[in-house]
């Protein structure tokens, strides 16, 4: 993490507090001016982030008040909060808030686990280390929907997929996997696309620890389980909270292997599906919008947690720098 | 605390070393095996899209069936059908030209919030994350709805828009961290000197932040180039992508494996050039600068 204290004001340029108190008015609007032009960087990206991503979700607030079907232009109207209710008492919705919260976690720890395992793996010096770790990046540079794909029509296929190949081979079953266990088919194929980024960042972690201490503690009688326990894993505290928060912010987020394995069949739909299902194809934007809205609040709820997660980190790094 | 002693008896330590050797192998050989299974299916893909449809589609597969560029012929439309070249071009330039927009905007404010920091600029630097949980899909209908009153959908500018909207948090949190590293004495010293502003920015800051504008760079490609939702709800025939170009293929339409995995092959190519390449970048990139 960035080391907030060495961001340190170039000397003599700020703060304008420290201007001398002899030079009166004048200086404070130069101050002024001054500061100004601190902010003034800053001023473009911070107006187009607000107008481009905040907006939108004034105008869905506003959206999600009124039932409005683009089937019935004519018949659009103030409806309070009559969306809401739908929302919270439809079966379907109820049933994709569900399923996001179980794909989220599953992947994401299932994939912190691996990662973790792996990490621990390629922190040894072996022959072709470097080779491994490539091969390991791969599933993680694929596009989301190529790997979606490929998990669908070359993998999962009951015909003709590689899985049910081997199988043959082996003289085993011949299950359909993206109708028999849909959401553990999906979760496989994200938990396979995931593990390679936790494992890079926990690697970096590993491989930042000071092996001096190590060291010191092996001489002192430690056993490797003693040191992994004790040592490495409170030093990898931050880098597990950081892909645990990063992994979820994607994973909740995710549309792709949903959308292109199971079109939100068989109990898949996760929300962002149902939304997207709900104003794309139903054209309900009013319903589409109040949806939109509780998976708002819901995620405001877990990101002020997470943000709470970051921000220590953040003065943990300050106070240590 | 105890006394440096030696853990184990001289006599034994042969043998505990060659243990610790024969461990150190078996967990070699475990990593290499595990490395091999992630890259399976990645290996199958390239496998399956030099097969011909015929063994492709086979049950047990056809290992060593003859190879061929069919399924690439037939997804650039050799043989007729619908050529993916407007999609890849349309995501090349969706792409580079949201990264530049991305690193216009990002370099600036990363400035403003690391060499010469606004007042709470950790508040600001929260706000920009914040963005970055706020789901997508909650804000897409307005999006959609006012870029069809304005006659703006179908247009790779609103995909450029919105890329860049969505890969600025994360510029913006790599270039702080990457700014912040540079030593306040550099800079001092470069005053010192009398050197002004513009030169500072160029002579000092520029060299040394040029590797993580790169690992930034590297990072908001690869994201603009994967994004499907926006481009599947925003874009139709003109201003199709790639990955939306590939949604063509959700639904099964008889032989067609090979092509299918020549098509998700060319099209995931560039980000694994990109990422086996710069591997070190992509791990400071995709933990927003924290690891370095």
């Amino acid at each position: 993490m960035s080391n907030p204290t060495t961001a340190v004001p170039v000397s003599g340029q700020r703060p304008p507090s420290a201007a001398p108190a002899s030079a009166g008015r004048p200086k404070a609007t130069r101050n002024r001016a001054r500061e100004w032009a601190t902010r003034a960087p800053l001023l473009p990206a911070l107006i187009f982030l607000i107008v481009v991503t905040q907006l939108p979700f004034v105008a869905t607030l506003v959206i999600s008040l009124f039932d409005w079907n683009s089937f019935r232009p004519d018949r659009r109207a103030f409806a309070g909060l009559e969306n809401y209710k739908t929302v919270l008492s439809d079966e379907s919705l109820r049933e994709s808030i569900v399923t996001t919260v179980l794909l989220t976690a599953s992947v994401v720890i299932v994939s912190v686990v691996l990662g973790l395992l792996l990490a621990l793996l390629l922190d040894r010096k072996f022959r072709g280390r470097a080779l491994v770790r490539t091969m390991l990046i791969a599933p993680f540079l694929l596009v989301p929907v190529a790997s979606a794909l490929l998990w669908k029509h070359a993998l999962y296929n009951p015909e003709y997929g590689l899985f049910n190949g081997v199988l043959n081979w082996l003289g085993g079953p011949q299950p359909e996997w993206l109708t028999d266990t849909p959401l553990i088919a999906v979760e496989a194929s994200l938990i396979w696309q995931w593990t390679p980024f936790m494992m890079l960042i926990l690697l970096a972690g590993l491989q930042s620890r000071p092996l001096d201490m190590v060291e010191a503690a092996r001489l002192d009688g430690a056993g490797s389980w003693q040191i992994f326990r004790f040592l490495t894993l409170p030093h990898l505290r931050r880098y597990l909270e950081l892909g645990t928060l990063l992994g979820s912010i994607y994973i909740v987020q995710n549309f792709d292997a949903v959308f292109t394995m199971t079109r939100g069949g068989l109990d898949t739909a996760n929300l962002p599906y149902t939304i997207y299902e709900t104003f794309y194809n139903a054209h309900e934007y009013g319903l589409a919008s109040a949806a939109g809205v509780v998976v708002v609040i819901g995620t405001i709820v877990i990101a002020t947690f997470a943000l709470r997660v970051v921000s220590s980190l953040f003065r943990e790094e300050a106070s240590r720098a | 605390m105890t006394a440096v002693s030696t853990p184990v008896p001289i006599t034994s330590v042969p043998e505990a070393t060659r243990r610790a050797k024969r461990r150190g192998a078996a967990l070699g050989v475990l990593a290499w095996f595990v490395g091999i299974v992630f890259v399976l299916p990645v290996l199958w893909m390239l496998l399956t899209s030099f097969h011909s449809e015929a063994d492709a589609a086979t049950n047990p597969p056809s290992l060593a069936a003859p190879l061929t560029l069919d399924g690439y012929k037939d997804f650039f439309g050799v043989g007729g059908g619908a050529s993916p070249w407007p999609a890849l071009l349309n995501s090349v330039g969706t792409s580079l030209f949201s990264t530049c927009f991305v690193l216009l905007l990002a370099l600036p404010a990363a400035f403003a919030l690391s060499i010469r920091p606004v007042r709470k600029w950790t508040d600001v630097m929260f706000f920009f994350l914040s963005t970055k949980m706020l789901p997508v899909v909650a804000g897409l209908l307005p999006v959609f709805l006012f870029a069809r009153d304005i006659n703006f959908l179908d247009n790779v500018w609103l995909l450029v828009i919105l890329y860049t909207s969505m890969n600025l948090p994360i510029a913006v949190w790599m270039m702080q961290s990457f700014l912040a590293d540079i030593p306040v004495s550099i800079i001092e010293a470069a005053q010192m000197d009398g050197a002004r502003l513009p030169t500072i920015l160029w002579r000092v800051v520029a060299p040394i932040a040029g590797p993580g504008i790169a690992a930034t760079s590297l990072i908001c490609f690869i994201f603009s180039w994967n994004e499907m939702l926006f481009a599947q709800v925003l874009t139709g025939v003109v201003a199709q992508t790639a990955p939306a170009f590939l949604t063509t293929f959700v639904t099964s339409q008889g032989l067609f494996l090979a092509k299918v995995c020549a098509a998700s092959m060319v099209i995931s190519l560039p980000v694994l050039a990109a990422g086996f390449a710069a591997q070190d970048k992509l791990v400071q990139g995709l933990s927003l600068g924290a690891v370095k």
